[in-house]
């Protein structure tokens, strides 16, 4: 686990939504902020914000991706933490703006930013030490993990120590959960075959949990992972581990 | 294809159909994962051993040319014959002039990843030598007419009833037995005879030490050992990049190899040359020749970072835990080296025109990485090898081979939405109101929710409202 | 060619110095850290060994021509090559001798080392009817002496020969490894070509690992033509990952422990 420093506990952070959750998961990323502001914490959400740079950086074209990046660097002045409710868009900012942006005029600032930045379920144990109280009923639940939460950022175990805080959550983990869905971005549609087969082995790694939801903390994972649950007529949910955290403690 | 472009994803459709090759690549995988997982149970000395044997290989590097020199110095006072050759036609040439020198009819190899890169086999066949792959592995594909598929498991994609109806086919008085005991006693039986028989023996190196003019190998089976010891003639091959400074980098590399390639805490035989044999030895090549191969390495060389490619020591732990090559095999990469890091030297040294495609082909999940036994940032040489392909110019053979209008100007226009608030505002606005009407048919989406039209995924759906319109009606501050 | 080499170089040499690289300090620790005591050692090793198939044998300065005598016999082993320049080789010859079932074969096709085609048949002991008998005195197991280059040796050293004697240079705790170390007496392939390959190992010399055994014995200051280390007979996986023992090398390593 990557601890970082967390004190003191902050009273103020800036929540980086991130492109995909701003399309396709709008309550997962609602969730998130509230999440935070259930702990006390002042929530900052930018609307000038838009894209981490990911998308462009991973085809190979990073003075696109370096435009972009460069265009949500004034948006977090100060020192306050920053809130990503995804490992992958986390990663790309914290480990990757710091190369693409090197030898540039605002790489200090750059490098500043990415040393801010967090992963949602690493911020919530590590930084805020949650304590989490399960109104929900009984259900079994089982956790992907995306390669770049677990790899970039780090965060392994921080997600399903969450879930296990909740009373009536079953966690039933994934015989291969270290292994990529298939997602990778362009990849899927670039190499859609593989992408599928990989997805396949994913979804009946996940049929037999016997769970009745998976969660993770990336929408990309999500996407292709619920899509290919919906296509094969699977009778598992995939939720944003945000979403449903705070379906779970608000009752 | 025609233009001398590997397609990778053709072939990786083709292997994809095949259900008995996808069962023998997962299975074969998920074991050598566990097996190598259970090497390293003490994450303290993984990562001590890991830090020395990068950092063995990173000195290597930074005094490359000089080790080289003195390699070569140490070799020839050992009585090794050291060759150059900067690309693979000069390699071959250089082995056919030892052969024919020696009047050589037979020769019997042991592994050699850099003989494969100079497709040496076909070479010495078209010269009219006979010429056999001594590793069972090795042996087994060759009998087959095939390649490779795993750097370390050559038929690895093979099972032991497709082994037996090789062995069957091809092998005088084979019986029919589904028995890997039997096989390989049968493998032992034919390859003795030419261990016999040889008159040179062929091998790689996994490292050429400078300090002392030796050459390490190691292996299992004692293939190897037969081909170095038995035969009078001795050639070794190996890239430029094998060598280390001094014996005491040996160990290092050697507690990580084995460990990482197949699990085990060592191989059977590391077998360390220091020459021919000596005046009184009673055994032992007459002639060991080293050649020195280029192909491409000094130029990956000289970039500060695509150098970092060039630490491998060829363990192919990258593949066993690559979820690309779990699913597709080696085959489909149409290479010597597959997987992960055949997906980062492959395309420096045939270049991106025809092997372009291949970074693409990983979701960049970094597991390889994890696993490295030498650090090698694998994924990043990817993302860079990314943006050579479509930089004309650059550092890259082909660079800017993958460069098209077409795709430039998307991600232009994808850069002009995202790097502007109101151009963002509109297009997700309009994706949110429109997105969920695009046709299944569009390329994209067809690719996303299709394959061999069967429905793999459902279409993405836009949410009607976006995370910033949410966050405004609920009053979040924006500053 | 002379100029691929030039040519090499001195892009190797501009390209570095263009970009100069700083490679980390080595830090050796974590392996001189692997430590094992005394006692431990050689039971590691053994535990190592044994889960690769290989097989033990203690004995002592005085008995281990005895052990290995019986262990041949028990074992049906008709002929055992050995250095005979040796310390090892020199001893055998003189217990034979005194046995007074010195037999040393000058190789010529004798009958009895034909008997066994090793590539075909079966070893003795593996054999669906058991051991064959033990010989009795007299016919202790023909001494064959490696006294001659490879190439008047060749096809008996092929066929004709069941087990190899060689002398060790210790053994290794971290990975359960046989240091062997070839020389002008004692030939590479007495380890590698007969069916069983039967090394001498001192109890008292046994290293943590492999970097302190070079260490100590200053290997960087001459190498044997041939250094070796040897962990268990000839292995392949290569068919499924199902392990096969005996590939092409010897099918059986037979460790003979010699306490003082």
């Amino acid at each position: 686990m990557d601890h970082q420093p967390a004190t003191p506990k902050p009273t103020r952070v800036y929540y980086f939504g991130t492109c995909l959750v701003d399309l396709f998961f709008p309550d997962a990323g609602m969730a998130g902020i509230e999440l935070l502001q259930a702990q006390g914490l002042t929530v900052v959400f930018p609307q000038g914000q838009s894209c981490c740079g990911q998308p462009a950086y991973n085809s190979g074209y990073r003075a696109e991706a370096l435009k972009v990046a460069r265009a949500q660097l004034d948006l977090f002045p100060g020192d306050d933490p920053i809130v990503v409710p995804s490992g992958s868009c986390a990663g790309m900012m914290k480990k990757h703006w710091p190369d693409l942006f090197h030898g540039e005029p605002d790489e200090a600032k750059a490098v500043q930013v990415a040393s801010r930045v967090w992963e949602l379920t690493q911020f919530l144990v590590q930084a805020l030490e949650v304590r989490l109280t399960d109104k929900g009923e009984p259900v079994r639940v089982t956790w992907h993990a995306s390669c770049h939460a677990q790899r970039e950022m780090g965060v392994v175990d921080e997600p399903k120590a969450l879930l296990r805080q909740l009373a009536n959550v079953e966690l039933v983990e994934l015989a291969r959960e270290k292994e990529c869905c298939g997602f990778g971005g362009t990849f899927a549609v670039r190499h859609p075959e593989i992408s599928a087969a990989m997805v396949g082995d994913k979804v009946a790694d996940i049929a037999g949990t016997g769970a009745a939801r998976v969660v993770s903390g990336d929408c990309g994972c999500l996407l292709n992972i619920t899509g290919a649950l919906e296509a094969g007529r699977q009778p598992v949910q995939g939720q944003h581990i945000a979403q449903f955290l705070k379906e779970r403690t608000h009752g | 294809m025609a233009d001398g472009t590997v397609d990778f994803a053709a072939a990786s459709r083709a292997a994809l159909q095949d259900p008995q090759l996808r069962g023998n690549f997962r299975r074969a995988m998920d074991g050598l994962m566990g097996k190598r997982a259970a090497q390293f149970p003490d994450a303290a000395e993984w990562r001590g051993v890991r830090e020395l044997a990068a950092a063995v290989r990173l000195r290597a590097l930074a005094k490359l040319p000089e080790l080289l020199e003195r390699l070569e110095e140490n070799c020839s006072r050992n009585g090794i014959t050291v060759h150059w050759a900067a690309t693979t036609a000069e390699a071959n040439a250089i082995a056919l002039d030892i052969l024919r020198k020696v009047d050589a009819k037979l020769v019997v190899k042991g592994k050699s990843m850099v003989t494969e890169e100079m497709h040496l086999n076909a070479v010495l066949e078209d010269h009219g030598i006979e010429v056999l792959e001594s590793d069972l592995g090795e042996y087994i594909v060759q009998l087959d007419g095939t390649m490779p598929s795993h750097i370390i498991m050559p038929a690895i994609h093979l099972n032991t009833k497709q082994i037996a109806h090789l062995f069957k086919r091809k092998i005088k008085d084979a019986e029919s037995r589904e028995d890997a005991a039997y096989l390989t006693d049968l493998a032992r039986r034919v390859l003795r005879a030419k261990f016999l028989a040889a008159d040179v023996g062929m091998s790689g190196v996994n490292a050429a030490v400078a300090e002392t003019g030796t050459l390490c190998l190691i292996e299992n089976e004692g293939n190897g050992r037969m081909c170095t010891t038995v035969p009078p003639v001795h050639i070794a091959f190996m890239g430029l990049e094998k060598v280390v400074e001094k014996l005491e980098d040996v160990p290092p590399v050697i507690s990580l190899l084995p460990r990482s390639a197949t699990g085990q805490p060592i191989t059977t035989y590391v077998n360390m040359i220091s020459g021919p044999r000596k005046s009184g030895e009673k055994d032992g090549p007459r002639e060991v020749h080293l050649v020195i191969l280029d192909n491409g390495r000094s130029s990956i060389y000289a970039d500060p970072e695509l150098r970092d490619t060039l630490r491998c020591i060829r363990c192919g732990a990258c593949m066993n835990h690559c979820p690309v090559y779990t699913k597709v095999g080696g085959h489909a990469y149409e290479a010597p080296y597959p997987g992960p890091i055949g997906k980062i030297l492959v395309p420096q040294i045939e270049g991106l025109e025809t092997r372009g495609a291949l970074p693409h082909a990983c979701t960049m999940c970094n597991a390889c990485v994890e696993i490295c036994p030498v650090k090698i940032p694998i994924v990043e040489i990817m993302g860079r090898l990314r943006v050579e392909a479509v930089r004309p110019g650059g550092a890259v053979k082909d660079g800017g081979a993958k460069a098209s209008r077409a795709e430039a100007m998307v991600w232009s226009g994808w850069a002009a939405m995202n790097a502007s608030p109101t151009a963002y505002r509109i297009a997700t606005l309009a994706m949110s109101r429109l997105g969920n009407a695009a046709p299944s048919s569009l390329p994209l989406l067809k690719d996303w929710t299709r394959v061999d039209n069967e429905a793999v995924r459902s279409k993405p759906r836009f949410a009607t409202r976006t995370l910033h319109d949410l966050a405004r009606a609920k009053g979040i501050p924006d500053a | 060619m002379p100029d691929a080499r030039s040519a090499i170089l001195a892009k190797l040499r501009a390209d570095r110095d263009a970009h100069p690289l700083t490679p980390p300090a080595s830090d050796f620790t974590p392996i001189e850290a692997k430590r094992w005591p005394d006692d431990d050692r050689l039971p590691r090793i053994r535990r190592l060994m044994e889960a690769v198939h290989t097989e033990f044998l203690d004995a002592t300065d005085t008995d281990w021509p005895a052990v290995l005598r019986e262990f041949l016999a028990r074992e049906g082993v008709g002929t055992l090559l050995y250095a005979p320049e040796t310390e090892v080789g020199k001893r055998l010859e003189r217990e034979w001798e005194r046995e007074g079932t010195h037999e040393v074969e000058r190789v010529r096709g004798d009958p009895r080392c034909e008997r066994i085609d090793p590539c075909l048949t079966p070893h003795p002991s593996h054999a669906p009817h058991g051991p064959l008998p033990s010989p009795g005195a007299g016919e202790g197991p023909t001494l064959i002496p490696y006294d001659k280059p490879i190439e008047d040796l060749k096809p008996q050293l092929f066929t004709a020969i069941d087990a190899g004697l060689t002398t060790t240079r210790g053994a290794i705790a971290e990975t359960g490894s046989l240091i062997l170390w070839p020389s002008a007496d004692e030939p590479r392939t007495l380890s590698l070509v007969p069916h069983i390959h039967i090394a001498l190992l001192r109890a008292d010399a046994l290293y943590d690992t492999f970097l302190q055994a070079m260490r100590e014995q200053r290997w960087a200051d001459a190498m044997s033509t041939n250094a070796l280390l040897i962990s268990g007979p000839s292995k392949t996986a290569d068919i499924e990952q199902t392990l096969a023992y005996g590939v092409h090398g010897p099918k059986r390593l037979v460790v003979l422990v010699v306490r003082s």
